[in-house]
């Protein structure tokens, strides 16, 4: 069984998610629970699932364009966004435009997701995770402690490139080289 | 020097811990070859033909004397005692255990290094220009700089999954000795009308299979936009890179499949969203890192050039090394030094453990500890008095160091090739070796003047043969190893890729095509100074094939041997 890891615990997955594949159903106004459907579902039914009693939320491919969804913000409780394999970096980018475009809700990262990309995940603004299946939930939370002190800004702003007092503090006063 | 405040040590080692802890999972089987594998590849370790090999970054070729002892220490103790010098400001050592790599890293550690990111689908190690900071047509100094965009890209936690690999170079000077066009970005820094430092931004440049020049995207970049620029190019070519095929997915690709326009309006309109948000620099940022850099102590001189002339003409073998390694320098009484890793009998860029201590203590008796390490596989003392270069130029001999080289044909660059590269379609280091022996008289070498001689051992150029004046690359053809021959290609300002002659060659062949080549080269020049690029430049590459080829119909040379009656 996958684990969801959400908010940096190990929590229970409510949602039911409509594979991508296979024959698209259709969904009325009494199906109930919380649905994860693809964009294209989400496209096409929009009306059907919120008309219903259950939560709704999107799953994007990491090709879909996430510009697509900023109309439907407050419609969705949930967007997801697929990782293929871990080494297919385009989900970090998707998820960083999702939050610069606004979405505070959860974003979850479903698929090849492993222990050791928790950190970087995170950083690009995802808050929850569900695990492919033989990651052992329990040893994957302490991957979220890997780096105290990230360089550069993403979703927080990072340790060195930030506006306040605080990283200029720490140097001495003298400039021994002159990059200007 | 960039020195380490608390927050990089903290880095440094939170990443050991994380290694450590991954490598303890991989070898006990909770963590599979596939998982581990991008994680130790972005930690520098390779697995090559006979063992993995690890790759330590030098954070834009800048190191000093106790971390040349450090690479000493592990050459030792960890490898067989020898380093290798790679085209891209990296060391290498080829024989480390994998169980021991962790260690090997706080080692290197405690001397402020690390191997973070020297591979892997990443932005790997920035290069820049090996006499930044102390050349004479320098514009900008670009360290800083390069320290600031080595911490952005340290663990970006948005791109270390990215198509490919991703390699960033920097230049500050009127000559541009750091091959920026050849990168996937290339930043030359540069000053507008008000005499602000902003940077020319080129992008999709790159050697490998389709080698390719990189275009400007940005004609004057703001400092103080660096980051957030880079972030937008680089969102752009995660999120539309190719990833269907390995060969197809640098950045240069892209921009060639989808053209600069297109690109340069993606990646401005992502921009125009990052623009004066987050990671924006502020001069108080800039002036905090470069407080982090020490001082150099320079005393005050003046140029000792009637003493120098005096010198060269009493030793003529001062002379010409003072010709060939010895650079300018803009702070008076001083000069840079190029200690050449290369000689005949020795692999480029290859330096035993007892080497690199005893050029550790020439740092700190001549060069204020420090020292450069260049893309041609050579190390530099930046900071040499220059009354005290014949003594330096003495001891430099008695260790192998000061063949006279610096620019000239014997100055191979070769990448591991086939002894050690598993990618390999044929030897390279062999093959320079053979090269130097026939050009082993130097006074020949010194009258054939200025000219780059590139090996790689296969398509992935890590040799750089493209931008060679002679390029030479190994093919594999029905099992065998042959080598294609390419001239014209240059770096600089001037930056060109080489176009090949004709079919391959056998690899006893080789040097004897090689001199065949210069030979006509030498019958072409109008003065000395006309070199070997310049020739090939002026009369094309006809009269050399044919010199090289004879009137042998070419398909026959393919497959019998093209010099035999030549
Ligand atoms: S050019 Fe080819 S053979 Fe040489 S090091 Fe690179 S991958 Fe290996």
């Amino acid at each position: 069984m996958a684990t969801l890891i959400k908010n940096k615990q190990i929590t229970q997955d409510h949602w039911q998610t409509l594979d991508s594949q296979g024959e698209t159903p259709h969904f009325e106004s009494s199906t109930v629970g919380d649905w994860l459907v693809p964009l294209s579902v989400w496209t096409a039914q929009s009306h059907v699932l919120c008309a219903r009693g259950g939560r709704n939320g999107v799953i994007l491919q990491n090709t879909d364009d996430p510009q697509l969804l900023v109309n439907d913000f407050d419609r969705l409780a949930l967007i997801a966004v697929h990782f293929p394999k871990f080494t297919d970096g385009r989900g970090y980018s998707v998820a960083r435009l999702l939050r610069r475009l606004g979405w505070k809700g959860e974003l979850r990262a479903v698929g090849d997701v492993l222990r050791d990309q928790l950190f970087y995940m995170t950083r690009c603004g995802f808050d929850a995770f569900l695990m492919r299946a033989d990651q052992d939930g329990q040893s994957a939370l302490k991957s979220f402690k890997d780096f105290s002190v990230p360089y550069q800004p993403a979703i927080d702003a990072g340790f060195r490139f930030v506006g306040d007092a605080k990283s200029v503090a720490s140097a001495p006063s003298v400039v021994t080289v002159n990059p200007w | 020097m960039y020195r380490y405040d608390e927050i990089d040590e903290r880095i440094v080692s939170e990443r050991i811990d994380q290694f450590r802890d991954q490598t303890t999972r991989f070898l006990s089987g909770k963590l599979s070859e596939d998982d581990f594998k991008p994680l130790r590849l972005q930690n520098g370790l390779y697995v090559q033909k006979h063992a993995p090999m690890l790759r330590v970054a030098i954070p834009y070729g800048l190191v000093n004397s106790s971390q040349m002892r450090m690479f000493a220490h592990i050459a030792k103790v960890y490898d067989r005692g020898y380093g290798h010098f790679s085209t891209r400001q990296n060391i290498q050592f080829n024989w480390p255990r994998l169980a021991q790599v962790p260690d090997i890293l706080a080692d290197l550690a405690r001397v402020q290094m690390h191997g973070i990111q020297t591979s892997g689908n990443c932005i790997r190690n920035i290069t820049c220009d090996h006499l930044a900071g102390i050349a004479t047509d320098e514009i900008v100094n670009p360290l800083v700089w390069c320290e600031i965009l080595r911490q952005w890209s340290t663990f970006h936690p948005e791109f270390a999954f990215l198509p490919r690999k991703f390699k960033i170079a920097v230049s500050g000077s009127e000559q541009d000795r750091a091959a920026t066009l050849l990168h996937d970005i290339g930043l030359q820094a540069v000053r507008n009308d008000q005499g602000d430092v902003g940077f020319r931004v080129a992008i999709g440049g790159g050697l490998g299979r389709t080698p390719i020049l990189g275009q400007v995207i940005n004609e004057f970049l703001p400092w103080s936009d660096l980051l957030t620029f880079l972030d937008a190019v680089l969102r752009v070519y995660n999120r539309y890179g190719r990833r269907d095929n390995i060969y197809k997915a640098r950045i240069k690709i892209l921009v060639k499949e989808k053209t600069l326009p297109q690109i340069s309006k993606e990646v401005h309109a992502e921009w125009a969203a990052l623009k004066g948000g987050q990671g924006t620099l502020t001069r108080e940022m800039v002036d905090a890192m470069a407080a982090r850099f020490t001082v150099t102590a320079y005393r005050s001189l003046a140029d000792v050039n009637e003493l120098l002339e005096a010198q060269r003409k009493a030793q003529p073998g001062f002379a010409r090394w003072c010709e060939r390694n010895v650079h300018a320098h803009k702070v008076a009484g001083y000069a840079a030094v190029s200690l050449s890793l290369k000689r005949s009998g020795v692999p480029p860029g290859d330096v035993s453990a007892e080497q690199l201590e005893a050029i550790a203590d020439l740092a700190d008796r001549y060069s204020l500890s420090e020292l450069r390490v260049t893309h041609e596989q050579n190390l530099i003392l930046p900071d040499v008095e220059q009354s005290q270069l014949a003594l330096l130029w003495q001891e430099a001999k008695q260790l192998g160091l000061a063949t006279p080289n610096i620019g000239l044909l014997t100055n191979i660059i070769a990448c591991p090739g086939g002894d050690f590269c598993s990618l390999a379609n044929a030897v390279s280091i062999p093959v320079a070796m053979a090269i130097e022996e026939r050009f082993d008289r130097l006074d020949y070498v010194h009258d054939i003047g200025e000219l780059d001689l590139n090996i790689s051992g296969c398509m992935n150029s890590c040799g750089h043969h493209h931008i060679g004046h002679i390029g030479i690359l190994g093919v594999d053809k029905a099992g065998e190893e042959w080598y294609q021959i390419s001239i014209g290609g240059d770096q600089g300002n001037r930056a060109a890729l080489g176009k090949v002659i004709g079919p391959s060659f056998a690899r006893h062949d080789v040097p004897e095509v090689v001199e065949k080549l210069i030979d006509l080269y030498l019958t072409k020049r109008e003065s000395q100074e006309d070199r070997f690029i310049d020739v090939v430049q002026r009369v094309g590459i006809e009269p050399f094939k044919k010199h090289v080829y004879g009137n042998v119909d070419k398909k026959q040379t393919n497959h019998t041997r093209p010099l035999a009656n030549a």
